[in-house]
């Protein structure tokens, strides 16, 4: 295999090159001049002219470059997703950070330091580019969770949260590294395509795969949140700054998510069946745990990561249903739950964002009371956010389910598809919990900040995610063809 | 296009209401009945329509209506009326006035967005009664939760968050098995036919095996069941009404429930022939313990919504009955039960509505002898009681009496179990009356400041439906025409496999 890069090779890295740039003169603009709206405006440019680069480098797909990274329609998808919310998420932190008493700008460089990684993340069917991607992502992460620690006002723990994700995603990483120590002993290979040809070998030692990919997984599933491996979740989301957390439940799942899936559907790993009855049994526990353990939270934060615990749940379904099903109806299905994951999930966090700042987060349910007579737009998103992420029709969650579903039917899984019924049940209860707290007469100790210029962005912003939400629902064709496009290259 | 129109008139008028607030809070219930009469007068101009002659659509369809809609999985946006559809929907835009009328002078609070959840609820249900295609008809079965849950809790009484949450999440776990049962049969189409399909006439030609037939036909029958309700599904309705406000009452009682029937002749019995013959004499005798255990439940009630909502489970018990006794007097009866049921049961819940407004409590304990302080009221009362338990020449005789005729030829004890309902009836109706309005006055119990009798807008809203019901007792003629060839063709689409076995 040709493994020097060509001059020729460089347009479809283009994507990953830009966002590498836009990191270093991100980083210079902050040693010239010290400005948030400056900093935090050309970020958002940055990551603009990349979705932009992207776009134009789908006629090149697919490529493999290196044998570390493959440039396909699948992977630019997830690049340009990954971006878009990259920018939404900047745009939120401008509000949160703007009165922080300390240095704000460097939260920008780490964004797209973090972005690079969960890009080079979706690109990467080799296991060297796959962990530099994935360390990139959460060491940046570190830093953005510990961020506002040297404030004086800032009412959370952060410094908490960022040792606990540090010691957590170090273990995690040290799983994943063993797991794949183990493989390249047996195999020789880092490449999954090469992988795969060793797999289905007849002569294939099961036990040592066996035991290598559960390895993979359980570090996996580490960084997706999954229970029995979720403990860290809810800790970090609450203790973490809200953009941060936002990132880390947006960008930091669906990058490992889709890498699990490109890891799985070529190295055809999914054939041993301790895998996927592992997989089968992390998934029923995900679903239930996460359901459960938010009934009894009234923490905003930490519902939306025991609720993200139960969604990676929903996901896993369809990802076992890969491996018994024949078409790409459970690739779609994984494809298109993530985006409306993504969607939904950044919206609720980009609620609570619009409304907080560093020194004084609005994460309580009981915050939100009588959002609806305070503020009817806000709560308006806020409601549809929630029963996306409960999966009623007319938001893009419901679409998400029935793609589960179908994906889960078609592959025969009728204990799983019994869990996720009763999990939705479950689900119903303590998102409509937060919404009758919305209805109920305003409790006017609460006050949130003024809507000052500062925060005209975020709105923005929640409006797009609030249209992008309505419109999927409703009419989700669109994407639908992209998605079964993009599925068949994978 | 008519029917685009009845559906986008009501979700925009929803909107158009809620903004009107801002105009003018009084605005909005003037909007909400304007819309409402733009389509009933939209659905009459139906009446007349001719039956459509096109391929691929068998049925007496007056409107139909295909468009793309999500073309990666056949689902189409396909909407059609047929006899039976445009009963319901007349029936769904007069009690929408209705409970317009009900919500008049009750909801002042927050209007323009109680209208906008009312219109809503409606928009949902009329997709509901006109969706042919199964994805879209699930779409507007769970669009029309979420306003009907924020009328109860919002402008619920005193137990409204439990009530609301139970309503949701009895309607929506049921729900998502029939999701799952319809993308079973949608995947049951892709693997016989090649490609996915949610068409209702497509889908009928699945053929499933029998025990797989059978869990998707549970699927439809649980959510149905749960959504008229049946035993032992209805636990959710007697909290739903007494906690909800007056016109929430009347459209959960008198359309929200008649969805669940309708889904019932529509879907569960054409779609799988086969699998509900086999489970007919279960469905019938849980329609029969329906019938009989409610009505006996319902006289140990001392709040009054409640009393009436179990009346409402067992009368549609009666429904239930007739439609798994699947013939055509039986058929005819269930339909003329929904409608008439839809009448009286709304007409109760307004006057049990209007009782609470104007005492502060739903306890019958503390009422008694109100003839005297509201005659008007009173007789309007003894009226739609003497209706719901069945009299001569009244809807609710004929539909429950075409029901127990067509179910004594499919099972014998079951209908002769179910009859009994018809005593029990008199015997709850007229110990209401008796504890509410004879005795002795005691103004003790109460407080009795705003006690006074039905004003004459009130009694233009009662009159109408009076006038239904009569209609319907004397000339039930009208409403059966309507219905007869729908149900006739869906007697014969089915009948070869029914017989088969």
């Amino acid at each position: 295999m040709n493994t020097q890069i060509t001059a020729q090779d460089l347009v479809p890295l283009l994507p990953i090159i830009l966002t590498s740039a836009s990191a270093v003169i991100v980083m210079l603009l902050i040693a010239i001049k010290r400005n948030h709206a400056l900093i935090c405006a050309s970020s958002i440019a940055g990551l603009a002219i990349v979705v932009v680069a992207a776009f134009a480098v789908v006629p090149e797909s697919p490529q493999q470059i290196s044998p570390l990274l493959i440039i396909d329609s699948y992977s630019l998808f997830f690049t340009i997703v990954i971006l878009m919310l990259a920018a939404c998420i900047a745009v939120f932190s401008f509000n949160y950070l703007y009165n922080l008493d300390d240095d704000v700008e460097e939260f920008y460089l780490l964004l797209l330091l973090a972005t690079l990684g969960a890009v080079v993340m979706v690109s990467s069917n080799h296991f060297i580019s796959a962990f530099l991607g994935l360390e990139t992502l959460s060491i940046s992460l570190y830093g953005m969770i510990a961020y506002p620690v040297h404030s004086k006002e800032a009412v959370k723990f952060p410094l908490e949260a960022s040792v606990k994700y540090l010691v957590l995603s170090a273990v995690s990483s040290t799983f994943i590294l063993f797991g794949i120590a183990l493989l390249y002993a047996q195999t020789g290979t880092l490449s999954f395509s090469d992988l795969s040809a060793v797999l289905t070998s007849p002569g294939a030692n099961t036990g040592i795969f066996v035991m290598a990919l559960l390895l993979l997984s359980a570090g996996m599933a580490f960084k997706l949140s999954l229970a029995p491996f979720h403990m860290w979740t809810p800790d970090v989301y609450e203790g973490a700054p809200l953009p941060a957390s936002a990132f880390l439940a947006t960008i930091g799942k669906a990058a490992m998510f889709v890498l699990l899936l490109r890891f799985f559907m070529v190295s055809k790993a999914l054939q041993f069946e301790a895998v996927v009855a592992v997989f089968s049994l992390i998934a029923v526990v995900s679903i239930l745990f996460g359901n459960v353990l938010a009934l009894l939270q009234d923490n905003l934060k930490r519902i939306l990561a025991y609720s993200s615990i139960a969604h990676m749940g929903y996901l896993l379904i369809a990802l076992i249903a890969v491996h018994y099903s024949t078409g790409t109806m459970a690739i779609e299905a994984v494809s298109f739950y993530l985006v409306a994951y993504v969607v939904m999930t950044l919206g609720a966090f980009g609620v609570a964002t619009v409304v907080s700042s560093s020194e004084k987060e609005f994460d309580f349910v009981s915050d939100y009371q009588g959002l609806f007579w305070r503020e009817p737009w806000l709560a308006t998103a806020f409601t549809a956010m929630l029963l996306s992420l409960a999966g009623i029709p007319l938001t893009v969650g419901f679409i998400g389910k029935f793609y589960v579903i179908l994906a889960g039917v078609e592959g025969a899984l009728w204990v799983l598809l019994a869990v996720l019924v009763v999990g939705s049940g479950i689900g119903i209860y303590y998102y409509l919990r937060i919404i009758y707290r919305m209805i109920m007469p305003a409790d006017h100790q609460v006050q949130f900040r003024e809507t000052g210029l500062n925060r005209i962005g975020s709105y923005v912003v929640l409006s797009f995610l609030l249209l992008s939400l309505l419109v999927l629902g409703v009419y989700p064709a669109f994407l639908m063809s992209i998605i079964e496009a993009i599925s068949t290259s994978i | 296009m008519i029917l685009i129109f009845v559906i986008a008139i009501l979700f925009i008028g929803g909107i158009l209401a809620w903004l009107s607030e801002f105009i003018n809070p009084k605005l909005p219930r003037v909007v909400a009945v304007i819309c409402l009469l733009v389509n009933g007068v939209l659905l009459l101009t139906l009446l007349d329509a001719p039956t459509l002659v096109q391929d691929g659509i068998d049925g007496d369809w007056l409107v139909h209506l295909k468009a793309s809609w999500l073309p990666r999985f056949g689902i189409y946006f396909q909407v059609g009326v047929d006899g039976l559809s445009l009963l319901m929907l007349l029936l769904t835009v007069f009690l929408g006035i209705i409970s317009c009328g009900a919500a008049w002078n009750e909801i002042v609070d927050r209007a323009g967005f109680f209208y906008f959840n009312l219109l809503w609820t409606l928009a949902g249900v009329a997709g509901v009664f006109v969706a042919l295609d199964l994805f879209l008809f699930f779409f507007f079965w769970e669009v029309m939760l979420i306003p009907m849950y924020l009328i109860i809790a919002i402008w619920g009484h005193e137990n409204k968050n439990y009530a609301a949450m139970k309503f949701f999440i009895f309607t929506q776990v049921t729900g998502l098995l029939m999701l799952i049962s319809i993308l079973v049969l949608a995947y049951s189409h892709y693997q016989q036919f090649g490609f996915f399909s949610f068409d209702y006439f497509e889908l009928k030609n699945v053929q499933l095996g029998s025990s797989l037939g059978m869990a998707v036909m549970l699927g439809f029958f649980i959510s149905f069941g749960t959504k008229l309700p049946t035993v032992p599904f209805h636990t959710w309705l007697p909290d739903a009404h007494s906690q909800a406000p007056t016109a929430g009452s009347v459209m959960l009682a008198g359309i929200l429930l008649k969805t669940g029937a309708y889904g019932l002749i529509r879907f569960t019995l054409p779609l799988f022939p086969e699998a509900t013959a086999t489970f007919t004499p279960i469905a019938m005798t849980l329609a029969a313990i329906s019938i009989v255990y409610c009505a006996k439940v319902a006289f140990a009630q001392t709040d009054i919504k409640r009393l009436i909502a179990y009346t409402s489970v067992s009368h549609m018990g009666f429904v239930m009955l007739g439609i798994f006794a699947w013939n055509a007097q039986a058929l005819q009866g269930a339909v003329m039960t929904m409608l008439a049921h839809g009448l009286s049961a709304a007409a109760l819940f307004m006057l049990a509505g209007g009782l609470q407004h104007r005492i502060h409590t739903r306890d019958m304990s503390n009422m008694g002898g109100f003839w005297t302080k509201v005659p008007l009221m009173s007789v309007v009362a003894l009226f739609f009681s003497i209706a719901a338990l069945g009299m001569p020449g009244l809807g609710n005789f004929v539909g429950e009496f075409l029901v127990l005729l067509g179910a004594f030829r499919v099972s014998v004890p079951l209908t002769v179990i179910s009859a009994f309902g018809l005593i029990l009836a008199s015997v709850y109706s007229l110990w209401v009356l008796q504890k509410v309005f004879q005795g002795k006055y005691d103004s003790g119990k109460i407080d009795d400041a705003s006690l006074v009798d039905l004003s004459r807008q009130e009694m233009i809203f009662y009159i109408a439906m009076m006038l239904g019901l009569v209609w319907m007792g004397m000339y039930p003629q009208s409403f059966l025409d309507m219905s007869a060839t729908t149900l006739d063709h869906l007697l014969q689409s089915t009948e070869a496999l029914r017989v088969g076995l």
